[in-house]
């Protein structure tokens, strides 16, 4: 049986109540809208793009833990980062919570993110997961629409 | 007693029920539902999911299992035994329906999938007909997305104007401002009984007759009310009437749309079809007499024969047992879910059936699903596809446990308890 702690983790907790960089940005040149209507989970991603690397992240909105802990913790990771580097990790935490990711494998590129190890035993909660994720791959993209998850 | 009914072997008579008298014996009722026999994630299950979905009890099952191992056959067109057979047991389900909402006649009910197409089927019939440009439909900003959107598309499609008749914080209409509402724009009325999402119960014979006083027809979403309280549709002198069978025990994929014979009669066809003519030829149809007409291709036959045993299931516990028992239980919930600290419940009308929905501190509803959900706690999560009522709230969603005839003051504790959990992760 999966175990609750493993799901609500308390740095999944802590930041779900106290989300980093969560605001809006001003001089973002890039911004995409996720919406999983079922849920009700909702986040804009805003990005400011210098080049290829993410010279500033930021979010806001509103969902459950899981979905906002998972924005807060994404921002962290690809701060600084090329579209590249962000790409890969998304790869990475995408297998991590869908369950395709070896326990010894190569979680320590994941760092803080591997506490969503625990979310692939809940797959009805995968979806609140990568919703921030997806709406940041689209804001990389310079897609047009909303991005869902359901 | 539908002939199915009547034909089961003794064994699969629900005899609990018939002897269970004046209240209602929850612990023998829960014997007849096979599902809450198991364990969930290894607690026993506590099923409080209802407004979604009720569970079945034995002779629903059975009854369709037998049609399927007995009596299966194409309807209303067959010389042989068993297709006769089939014919008449399906019939008799509709007898069975026709006595439950107290219709006058057999013919006025339609069966359908459910209580989304008995709307749609009215939308796209009576109204398609009646409603022009600049005509109006008036329905209440607590309904569920299938008595809004029907009625959007139809609107879209005419060039007619939906218009909403609010409700206050506690999630009760307000009256006087659905009565000013009405006007001789008004062609249609469609509101719902019960609110799926808030639990009102709506005085629809008063809604009723105001709309009567402009000749306005009224069409009654019954998905959420026939499960909790008696309805007779010739005293709430309804034009129409939809519900659901899955909702009151019975199978998916089978509802009905109670209407009125003259307005019936009067109606263009649903669906063209098998069935639903008298004669065919290339040049011209002519079209079956009520219920037929709106009853194209082969039907549900064993979600028919299944409503029908779900329906003589309830009959024999009484509704009034039903909703008396029903009624203490919310009651008691209410009390004691209202008594943890952080909990906004939603939905808080004087009249209200089966539904308790409720926020808990700034924690979303589906962290309150899932951490219930390891408790073996089935509750909905979301926004009980009633997104125009989630706004008019300013929320996003709700946790809504759902009660039924088989729920006990025992399981309203399990939910306190899994409450009290999902505080303590998120301490």
């Amino acid at each position: 049986m999966p175990d609750l702690r493993e799901l609500y983790q308390e740095v999944i907790l802590e930041h779900s109540k106290a989300p980093r960089n969560y605001r809006e940005m001003a001089t973002a040149n890039h911004r995409a809208e996720g919406y999983n209507p079922l849920c009700g989970d909702h986040f804009t991603v805003y990005l400011d793009l210098e080049g290829d690397s993410i010279r500033d992240v930021s979010f806001q909105g509103s969902g459950c833990a899981i979905s906002k802990a998972s924005a807060s913790l994404m921002t962290q990771s690809v701060k600084g980062k090329t579209r590249a580097e962000a790409a890969r990790l998304f790869d990475q935490f995408h297998k991590l919570v869908t369950g395709q990711s070896p326990a010894n494998g190569n979680r320590a590129e994941l760092g803080k993110l591997a506490v969503f190890s625990g979310v692939s035993e809940f797959p009805v909660r995968i979806k609140c997961a990568t919703l921030a994720w997806h709406t940041l791959h689209a804001s990389l993209e310079g897609k047009q629409g909303t991005v869902s998850t359901e | 007693m539908t002939t199915a009914a009547k034909r089961l072997p003794r064994e699969f008579r629900p005899a609990d029920v018939r002897d269970a008298g004046a209240d209602i014996d929850v612990q023998k009722v829960r014997r007849d539902f096979p599902i809450l026999r198991q364990r969930v994630r290894g607690r026993t299950l506590v099923y409080l999911d209802n407004a979604a979905t009720s569970q079945k009890p034995q002779v629903v099952i059975d009854a369709i299992r037998q049609y399927y191992e007995r009596d299966n056959a194409n309807i209303h067109r067959g010389v042989h035994f068993l297709s006769e057979h089939a014919t008449e047991e399906h019939e008799a389900a509709r007898r069975t329906v026709q006595g439950f909402l107290n219709a006058a006649d057999a013919s006025e009910i339609i069966f359908v999938r459910g209580a989304t197409e008995a709307i749609n089927l009215v939308a796209q019939t009576y109204a398609r007909t009646n409603v022009h440009a600049g005509d109006e439909v008036l329905i209440t900003a607590m309904e569920h997305h299938s008595n809004i959107v029907p009625w959007q598309i139809l609107c879209e499609e005419k060039g007619a104007r939906l218009r909403v008749a609010p409700i206050s914080d506690s999630g009760e209409l307000l009256l006087e401002d659905f009565e000013k509402l009405l006007g001789p724009r008004t062609k249609i009325v469609a509101v719902t009984h019960v609110s799926n999402a808030l639990g009102t119960i709506n005085p629809v014979q008063l809604m009723i007759e105001m709309a009567h006083r402009w000749n306005i027809p009224v069409l009654i979403d019954g998905a959420q009310a026939v499960p909790h309280l008696k309805v007779d549709v010739q005293a709430l002198d309804c034009d129409f009437y939809a519900f659901s069978g899955h909702k009151v025990y019975g199978p998916t994929g089978i509802g009905v749309l109670y209407g009125k014979s003259a307005l019936l009669d009067a109606m263009p066809p649903y669906q063209g079809g098998g069935d639903m003519i008298s004669s065919v030829t290339f040049e011209k149809t002519i079209y079956n007499k009520v219920p037929y007409k709106f009853e194209a291709g082969t039907p549900h036959v064993a979600g028919a024969i299944g409503l029908g045993a779900a329906i003589e299931y309830v009959n024999g516990l009484g509704i009034d047992n039903i909703a008396a028992h029903e009624h203490e239980l919310l009651a008691y919930a209410t009390d004691i879910v209202s008594a943890i600290p952080g909990i906004r419940l939603i939905g808080t009308a004087k009249e209200k059936a089966g539904v308790l929905s409720f926020l808990l501190d700034n924690i979303h509803p589906h962290d309150i699903g899932t951490i219930l959900d390891q408790e073996g706690i089935a509750i909905r999560t979301g926004h009980h596809c009633a997104q125009p009522v989630m706004q008019r709230f300013g929320i996003a969603a709700t946790a809504r446990a759902s009660f039924a005839l088989y729920n006990t003051r025992e399981e309203v504790d399990a939910l306190v308890e899994g409450i009290q959990k999902v505080r303590e992760v998120f301490a």
